[in-house]
């Protein structure tokens, strides 16, 4: 299995987002997919970083890819879609929007924001130009291997959600805003200071989700270690990780260890839980009765 | 024109409470999965719904049958049941989410009208476009997402009619691409068409306080006399940084009343209830309300007072994303 | 605070004490009776109750001194007045106008939850199926029991009698003013 590294979900400053590139251009992974994937307004704090970042990680021998944005909905952002397939790289369909901007014939991935929930929507897909679907992380197992076996017979490579806090809602309205009293329109990027999405707890101090803009995450970081070789078996193609901002590298490195037999789950999802006391794990989505459970014991 | 009023019914009864209250078309959905209010006790078998529709023509009101979650893999053919059987049943359009079932129907059943669900999170005159020219599309349901300028300029560059909801819940998140409710209960409005079901709700009462957890999570108190939220994720209370309270939403609903001559400007065809796990006499109510007020706007008058706040959750109401403040 | 929506009446309290003296066998056999009528004339509320048409259900008319215990027993159902809190998968509490009102559809059920004049405890979804199926019947109490005849119909009229004259509800099914 390969390993992609999603784009990063997060609002960084300019360095810290070009350091991440740089690091991955010597990690184990195989696919790296950047860009502004949650919110239109910082994407002008890195787009002139984005061609070296590109060329940095192709000629490390990187495929490199470029996102679209998740929720398309004011004309700056329709213009700002319509230019990906300028950009001279692979685009990531994460709303259906871009569809109508890539020229027909053109090859495309498909994200996990959009909804392929089954074969004929998998079919029309690849009957358009998919050649590589990131399933929703919300597939139970049953269905990756459905649809792992239904891309396998058209030529599309199927992608499942390894690691990282998982995307659960998209909004027009902007939490990190609203929570600062301001609109979205005025958010003073309120949500800069959180690289990996503002804790969300309940009312009994449960954790629970993370707000990051206009998106809601997880509070715990989806791992598929114990799915692992159920998904290699599945017919999967590749893991994808999403970037967090410390030790992700080392991150990647792990998921290799465990994809090549260096590693076996339980002591990846130990290190991984390691590095960082508050993470948690879940993996309910592939296995479990809800989202949040885990599989493992730590 | 007057615009449509287009108005839920999740019983027969309430669709005919809906046809006689004035409603011009009523939308409902089958007794299983199939359909994003798949709830205990709600909604239509094969034989109900052909009586409710043969009910709603002969008083010259349409029906829409919504069959609008995403089909399950290996198990399409429970959706193409569906479409196949509201063809059958006389409907007069099928609102549909899923592209894969969508161009099953496009396929399969050309003669029946298409509808694309507010599922499908359809927010720019680009993808509705898209639609019409790969699906024939010919009416999309508006993600709650837009203000009024945004529909006003997305009916300006498509021939689809356009819907909007008026009245009722209100998804803050947009809708079809959440699983905030499949995390932390296993049960998803895209796969099960169920969100923050009534199955893992737990309230529990200790000397007025009343505690709502969903799926174990304590998301909402109140205090005696306060009035009680239905637990809905993006609707419950969280604490984050040195902030608690409703972070995502407060628990209003939706109210654009006020906003029906706006949105007739805006080209808008048809104006959507939201409310199919709400009872008849709730239908009848609201219908009885909205179907006065397009009239009224359709004659240029003043929109009558609304006396609608006690119907809402929490009662209290809010115009939503048509002001773009709520953002 | 918010008001009540809409102003539901409470039972008397006079008239609840003395009703503490009822004897309530009698009362649970009429009851019984009246639910399997509605069972034979309504089998569609039943099939509504589907996976919790076993439960068992305590309707809680907090302005009275008894509760309800109803059981659908898949289509044969059973019910018992009872003393105390009763037990069942599920409660739903409130003025007895309510819980009459609901029946009627006079009232939307989650207008009364979330004015809190109701409340649900236990199986939740359970109530709902209950709440949503009984809004489909479209029952009407007083037809129901006037088309009732002999012994067993007696006690029940006079509750009702007494409810409707004491709380000035309307125990018919308010007819539906339309645009016809």
């Amino acid at each position: 299995m390969q390993l992609t590294v999603g784009p990063n979900q997060f609002f960084w400053d300019t360095e810290r987002w070009a350091a991440l590139y740089d690091e991955l251009a010597t990690a184990p992974v195989d696919r790296v997919v950047l860009g502004e994937l949650v919110c239109s307004k910082r994407l002008p704090f890195f787009q002139d970083r984005i061609p070296q970042a590109i060329s940095t990680l192709a000629e490390a021998g990187k495929t490199v890819v470029l996102t679209s944005l998740a929720l398309v909905t004011l004309k700056r952002e329709r213009k700002l879609t319509a230019a990906l397939p300028e950009m001279g790289v692979e685009v990531e369909v994460n709303d259906l929007t871009t569809l109508a901007y890539l020229p027909e014939g053109t090859p495309f991935s498909v994200g996990p924001l959009v909804n392929v929930y089954n074969e004929s929507t998998l079919a029309w897909l690849a009957g358009r130009g998919a050649t590589r679907i990131c399933l929703p992380p919300e597939l139970p197992l049953a269905s990756v291997r459905i649809l792992a076996a239904a891309g396998a017979d058209l030529g599309v490579a199927i992608e499942v959600w390894g690691h990282g806090r998982v995307p659960l809602a998209i909004s027009g309205r902007c939490y990190h805003a609203r929570m600062h009293g301001r609109t979205k329109d005025n958010c003073q990027f309120a949500c800069e200071d959180d690289p990996d999405g503002l804790d969300v707890r309940t009312m009994d101090d449960q954790p629970f989700l993370a707000m990051n803009g206009v998106q809601t995450l997880s509070d715990s970081y989806v791992s598929c270690v114990h799915q692992t070789q159920a998904l290699a078996d599945a017919g999967v193609a590749a893991l994808r990780l999403s970037p967090q901002s410390t030790g992700f590298a080392k991150i990647c490195g792990l998921y290799r260890q465990l994809l090549v037999g260096t590693g076996d789950a339980t002591s990846v999802a130990a290190a991984i839980c390691g590095m960082d006391e508050n993470t948690r794990l879940s993996d309910g989505f592939l296995t479990g009765a809800r989202g949040v459970d885990w599989s493992g014991t730590a | 024109m007057v615009m449509e009023i287009v108005c839920p019914a999740g019983t027969p009864a309430a669709l005919r409470a809906a046809v006689k209250a004035g409603a011009h078309t009523i939308y409902c959905g089958f007794a299983d999965e199939t359909n994003a209010r798949n709830f205990p006790g709600l909604n239509f078998d094969r034989t109900e719904m052909r009586e409710g529709i043969a009910f709603a023509h002969f008083h010259g009101a349409k029906v829409l049958v919504a069959i609008n979650t995403f089909p399950r893999a290996g198990d399409e053919a429970i959706w193409h049941r569906a479409v196949g059987d509201a063809e059958s049943c006389g409907a007069d359009a099928v609102i549909l989410a899923d592209i894969g079932l969508l161009d099953h129907a496009a396929r399969s059943h050309p003669g029946l009208r298409r509808h694309v669900s507010v599922q499908a999170a359809a927010a720019n005159a680009d993808m509705i476009n898209l639609y019409a020219v790969e699906f024939g599309i010919r009416r999309v349901v508006l993600p709650r997402v837009l203000s009024v300028p945004e529909i006003a300029a997305i009916n300006a560059e498509t021939e689809v009619e356009t819907e909007v909801f008026v009245f009722g819940g209100l998804c803050v998140m947009a809708e079809g691409r959440c699983s905030l409710s499949s995390y932390a209960t296993g049960q998803s409005p895209n796969m099960n068409g169920a969100c923050s079901p009534a199955e893992h709700v737990e309230y529990n009462d200790q000397a007025g306080v009343l505690s709502a957890r969903l799926g174990g999570f304590t998301i909402h108190r109140a205090a005696p006399g306060e009035s009680a939220p239905y637990p809905t994720l993006c609707k419950g209370c969280f604490s984050a940084g040195d902030k608690s309270g409703h972070l995502f939403e407060d628990p209003v609903s939706l109210n654009a009343e006020h906003l029906i001559p706006q949105l007739q400007k805006a080209g808008v065809t048809a104006l959507k209830i939201e409310g199919r796990q709400r009872s008849r006499s709730y239908v009848a109510q609201v219908v009885r309300n909205f179907r006065a007020a397009v009239d009224a706007a359709d004659a240029g008058l003043p929109m009558p007072e609304g006396m609608m706040a006690q119907l809402s959750e929490g009662q209290s109401s809010t115009a939503g994303a048509y002001r773009k403040t709520w953002r | 605070m918010p008001q009540s929506s809409p102003t539901i009446p409470k039972f008397p309290a006079l008239p609840a004490v003395a009703m503490r003296a009822l004897p309530l066998a009698p009362l649970s056999i009429s009851m019984t009776a009246y639910a399997r009528r509605v069972a034979k004339s309504h089998p569609g509320l039943f099939r509504r109750l589907g996976v919790h048409d076993h439960a068992r259900f305590v309707l809680d008319p907090t302005d009275l001194p008894f509760v309800i215990c109803l059981e659908p027993n898949g289509g044969t159902p059973r019910v018992q007045v009872m003393r105390g809190p009763g037990e069942g998968a599920a409660r739903i509490a409130g003025p007895l106008a309510a819980l009459l009102g609901l029946v009627h559809g006079a009232f939307d059920g989650d207008a009364l939850f979330f004015s809190r004049d109701l409340v649900i405890e236990g199986d939740t979804a359970a109530a709902l199926a209950l709440r949503n199926a009984v809004d489909d019947a479209e029952l009407d109490l007083s037809q129901e029991i006037a088309a009732m005849s002999g012994p067993l119909a007696a006690p029940i009229k006079r509750l009702i009698g007494f409810a409707e004259r004491r709380t000035g509800v309307s125990l018919t099914r308010p007819e539906e003013v339309g645009a016809w």
